[in-house]
């Protein structure tokens, strides 16, 4: 144990307690020494030297080796990207980080102890107002962990509702990495996952939906837009479901998409899920992000996560609370709607904030530029010669790009040119190595997608020679 | 005090019985242990049970419990109004709070299978204590 | 001795503040804005969208300002109380202090504007940085893997059950159960359901920890796995671990810990010393990444040996020439648990914490956080019910036993904390203990707020006595008291309406 500094000696900028506390302190407990505290684990586990790992770090060190790690990506920091595929860069209003940063909502916890957590709970009650106003559906939830954990959430749910069917259908555009999270999720729980595929113009493929919902299945799942980036029918789709006597689940991975297309719940979908990472939250490598999902009013006791409901104090106050929690881990444990307890509650306040502040207005004005700008590279992309755009359904602010060449390739050479230039297709569909997904946001100038187009072109014109 | 017209299980359900028709609810103390109740799960009309089965569940805010069938028989009614209303458990377990009616399959269950009010009472007691 | 509020003045005091702030559909006016983008500047095209497929105004979106914006939620985050503000002691919840450096990193840029789908060669940085968080929670582990991707407890919960399921059923037989002791969180059986198996529940002994004989007796050939956590929700550690490992392995099952509790012996001993074949850690505890109100967190989860090929995919390698790539290449993975790469952002804050403590920082954690419970355990006991007398490590549950003859319950007592101005300690949990009081100080706290803590709990327990009707109608100070949740879950009302 020699090796082993002196707690009474050591100190940490963090620790409050130093020495002289120390003294006092185990002196009321009546020990001669911390380590007297820690008898009941055995000497046969107790380390008997320091841990091997670096630190401790003083800031000015650890912003040396952070920053310069962070200098090792390329990101949109320095090139203009055109990445999205379930992640988008869209403009974040500078309030809405500072305000995050107040301790109040920063360092709370979960908002057990309504007195003292107003503030948590009237904010998760404003943010359930806004997806089922967005959606078009009754009851949303106050978050899930992100869209590809919300799905799951969703198949479990539709599962409970629908009686003896294990079969659920997932188109094959809905996000692949989605449907790999489900797979995991229900590997061991006997469900069976049907995909379909999609025809011409990137839609679902109705003909194969119509014969997979034989009538042992219990949820059909699309996305719309979908990875494709195509929009989807939604009625053709509920009228196929229905017949089988389906759940319908439409995912969003593209949030801002509801602020210009009619949403899921407007078609007689059951449970809308998905990803709400594009209302203002950074791309930051995958997370954290904001699952959100909302549902008809008949489904609400089967809803996983949590709930906050309005109610009246003893003084006849209006005040909010978490409800429902019957359903959840802490009370019906083994036999809970889900098994999620910690979830996205500062996510969802800024994406709370970020729709207050776009408010009506502004959600369709993003909307609508996404939409004119994707619009406008559609048709500068068309008049490319070795360029195709493999898809002609209606879109929102993603396509699908083919040329003649390997799009790693292609890819390669807009980097070069300080351009993320989109997503490969071949890792998650076979046949299409050549294809790419670009996404265009209201944060593109109209020179930025004149050099894409123009990159582009001397790309393809570079891999011919 | 425990309406000794009717037959109690350990689980704290009773079931008052006139002809074949048993008519199930929770008992007072019951209620009083579980707190204000806020949501109940009742079965389908026609569901066949067993003593013993699980006929549904009465939560309260921050419980859950579990209810089951006293005795057998088939379900032939339930009390819609605890939709709406579930508070009538707490005010009035016996009467208005009643929760099922069943068809008895077998009426010898009722005097094989359970409690009589007083043999209730002192069970409650001992359990309390 | 730090002043402590006077009973009388705080029955009297005026509300700190009243939540008279409405909600921000309730601001809303008609042709207010809070944002501008800039005109576009493309062509518009009128049919770049099917009509059918346009959807009309957001009937009861909010139209505000950023005025109005800034305001609101500035008046809301006052209703708060925070562990900016002052002791939180939540039982296991570990509620310690959030360091500004941490939020200040993950900002960086070069983290923040990276994109998940983005190749390997162009976020070395990221890759990097998951490498060495992973690094180094092996060596705090003492396990040889540790997937990154999950984003909470709960969630690593289930991926580690999943994986034990997995590795079972590749030797044949997957098996029925789990066994969980009493004193569990719920998380634990409702993972292990949802990865499924049943659950079997182990009563505790009256230590509150697991008898050798109790678990020896309940490991069949059917028991896939004992999920325990270490220490328990008592804060007792299991004095045996090391031989509950050895009878779970002579069966062929394993042993996961919940490790919720890792605040306690983070840098004591490490949980692959003690046979652990699964542990989850919450970064959001332990590693100080802030609980926003409830979240974000992450759960990243270490491995045995024998677990390592059923790992999550992808994982973070790196090779020879000090590259790092993703590998997908896991032909027994249990697959991916989410989409992309877990909470990276959360890791960016914990291994800035990590580097900030170091191995003698960790440590440290450990040592004072156990000192707090303990102080706080000499200080109130007699004032409170100690129903497990079994020394504890970094929390210690408390009961109202003492206060009951005076119908004054622990409801009462938490919400009495209130006008003293500390947010209130876990209460009714763990389930074994009938009105628990679950205390957990962490290391943050000083010595004078662990005091005033103190005094406040003793004048209340003074208060129970002399004054219990003062108790029973707290908090007398919040801007609510006493919801009506009955109301709010017969009729819930889940959404603003007009």
């Amino acid at each position: 144990m020699t090796n082993l500094p002196d707690p009474l000696t050591s100190v940490h900028r963090y620790i409050s307690n130093a020495s002289e506390d120390v003294r006092e302190m185990l002196a009321v407990i009546g020990v001669d020494s911390i380590d007297r505290l820690f008898e009941t684990i055995p000497d046969e586990v107790k380390l008997t030297a320091l841990l091997d790992i670096p630190g401790p770090w003083s800031e000015i060190e650890s912003r040396r080796w952070f920053r310069d790690l962070a200098a090792k990506n390329k990101s949109a920091v320095d090139h203009v990207s055109f990445l999205g595929g379930g992640a988008y860069l869209h403009y974040q209003p500078a309030c809405i980080d500072q305000l995050l940063l107040r301790g109040e909502f920063l360092t709370s916890y979960t908002p057990y102890q309504p007195e003292v957590s107003q503030g948590t709970l009237q904010t998760i009650f404003e943010y359930q107002t806004h997806q089922c106003l967005l959606t078009g559906l009754d009851v949303a939830n106050a978050s899930l962990y992100d869209g590809s954990t919300g799905l799951c959430e969703a198949v479990l749910l539709a599962e409970r509702v629908v009686h003896n069917r294990k079969k659920v259908v997932i188109a094959r555009s809905v996000h692949p990495q989605y449907t790999e999270t489900v797979r995991t999720y229900v590997q061991n729980l006997g469900y069976e996952i049907v995909e379909v595929g999609w025809t011409a113009d990137g839609r679902v493929d109705t003909a194969a939906l119509r014969e997979a919902c034989t009538n042992d299945v219990f949820a059909v799942a699309v996305q719309s837009p979908n990875f494709l980036g195509v929009i989807e029918d939604y009625d053709a789709i509920r009228e196929i479901a229905d017949a089988a006597g389906a759940v319908k689940i439409a995912v969003i991975t593209e949030a801002t998409s509801l602020g210009i297309l009619t949403p899921p719940g407007a078609h007689g979908f059951d449970i809308a899920v998905g990803e709400g990472q594009a209302w203002g939250i950074p791309t930051q490598f995958g997370g954290p992000y904001v699952g959100f999902m909302v549902v008809k009013e008949a489904l609400k006791r089967h809803m996983p996560g949590r709930l906050v409901g309005e109610t009246v104090d003893v003084d006849g106050r209006r005040a909010y609370v978490l409800t429902l929690a019957t359903r959840e881990q802490h009370i019906r444990r083994g036999k809970a709607t889900s098994n999620i307890c910690t979830n996205e509650a500062l996510i969802a306040l800024g994406a709370n904030m970020y729709l207050s502040l776009m408010g009506k207005e502004g959600l369709r004005e993003v909307g609508e530029q996404c939409l004119q700008k994707t619009a406008y590279l559609r048709k500068k992309l068309s008049g490319v010669g070795s360029v195709s755009l493999p898809f002609d359904g209606p879109v929102y602010n993603e396509i699908v790009v083919r040329t003649p060449f390997p799009a790693t390739q292609i890819l390669a050479d807009l980097e070069h040119e300080k351009i993320l230039g989109g997503i490969p297709l071949g890792p998650f569909y076979e046949g299409h190595e050549n294809d790419f997904l670009v996404a265009v946001t209201e944060l593109h100038t109209r020179e930025n997608l004149d050099h894409f187009v123009a990159a582009l072109t001397a790309a393809t014109s570079r891999e011919r020679r | 005090m425990t309406p000794e017209d009717s037959r109690y299980a350990k689980s704290h359900e009773y079931i008052n019985v006139e002809g074949e028709v048993g008519t199930i609810g929770i008992t007072e103390y019951a209620q009083k242990e579980l707190g204000d109740v806020v949501f109940v799960e009742l079965p389908q009309v026609g569901t066949q049970l067993e003593a013993g089965d699980e006929l549904g569940s009465i939560e309260s805010v921050k419980a859950v419990s579990e209810l089951f069938a006293p005795v057998g028989g088939e379900v032939i009614e339930v009390n819609e109004r605890l939709a709406e209303k579930p508070e009538l458990i707490n005010t009035d377990p016996y009467g208005d709070g009643w929760m099922v009616r069943i068809k008895v399959a077998d009426l010898s269950e009722v005097d094989e299978l359970l409690m009589t009010a007083e043999e209730y009472d002192e069970y409650v007691e001992t359990e309390s204590h | 001795m730090t002043t402590i509020l006077e009973s009388d003045a705080a029955t009297t005091a005026v509300p700190q503040s009243t939540n008279r702030e409405g909600l921000i559909f309730e601001h809303s006016k008609r042709g207010r804005r809070g944002y501008q983008l800039p005109d576009l500047d493309v062509p518009e095209d009128a049919e770049a969208l099917p009509a059918s497929l346009r959807r009309g105004e957001i009937v009861d979106e909010v139209e505000v300002s950023e005025v109005d914006v800034i305001r609101h939620f500035t008046r809301l985050s006052k209703l708060n109380v925070s562990i900016d503000a002052g002791l939180y002691p939540l039982g296991s919840c570990t509620m310690k202090h959030n360091p500004r450096l941490n939020e200040e990193l993950a900002r960086t840029p070069g983290f923040a504007l990276s994109h998940p789908l983005q190749p390997d060669h162009q976020v070395q940085g990221n890759l990097a940085l998951i490498w060495h968080i992973e690094q180094t929670l092996k060596e705090i582990f003492g396990l040889p893997r540790v997937t990154m991707q999950p984003v909470a407890g709960a969630h690593g919960e289930l991926t580690g059950i999943l994986m034990v399921h997995k590795a079972l059923a590749k030797s044949g037989n997957a098996r029925k159960y789990i066994l969980i002791p009493d004193s569990a969180h719920g998380t634990n059986p409702a993972s292990a359901a949802f990865a499924g198996y049943q659950i079997k529940e182990l009563k505790s002994n009256n230590r509150g920890t697991v008898d050798i004989d109790t678990l020896a007796a309940a490991v069949t050939e059917d028991v896939a796995a004992l999920m325990i956590t270490v220490p328990n929700t008592l804060g007792v550690f299991e004095t045996d671990i090391k031989r509950f490992a050895e009878i779970l392995h002579d069966k062929g099952a394993y042993l996961y810990c919940d490790g919720a509790n890792l605040n306690s012996f983070v840098g004591i001993a490490r949980p692959g010393d003690m046979g652990i074949d699964v542990i989850h850690s919450n970064l959001h505890k332990t590693f100080s990444t802030p609980h926003g109100g409830g979240g974000p967190g992450a759960g990243p989860v270490g491995v045995s040996e024998r677990l390592v090929p059923f790992l999550p995919t992808p994982t973070v390698e790196k090779r020879e020439d000090g590259t790092f790539y993703l590998d997908h290449g896991h032909p027994d993975s249990i697959g991916r648990v989410r989409a992309f790469n877990g909470n990276f952002n959360v890791l960016v804050r914990a291994l800035t914490y990590m580097r900030s403590m170091g191995p003698d920082g960790l440590r440290r954690i450990a040592q004072i956080a156990v000192l707090n419970a303990n102080y706080i355990r000499a200080r109130l006991r007699g004032s409170y019910h100690l129903p497990y007398d079994a020394p504890s490590l970094h929390e210690v549950v408390f009961s109202d036993k003492l206060q009951t003859p005076k119908d004054v319950h622990t409801l009462d007592i938490a919400k009495r904390l209130m006008d003293y101005g500390f947010h209130p300690p876990t209460i009714y949990f763990p389930l074994i203990v009938a009105g628990a009081l679950m205390i957990e100080p962490t290391e943050s706290e000083p010595k004078e707020e662990l005091d005033a803590f103190c005094d406040a709990m003793i004048a209340i327990a003074r208060e129970c006595e002399e004054r219990p009707e003062l108790v029973r109608s707290a908090p007398h100070t919040t801007p609510v008291r006493r919801l009506d949740e009955a109301r709010a879950a017969r009729q819930p009302v889940l959404r603003w309406k007009r």
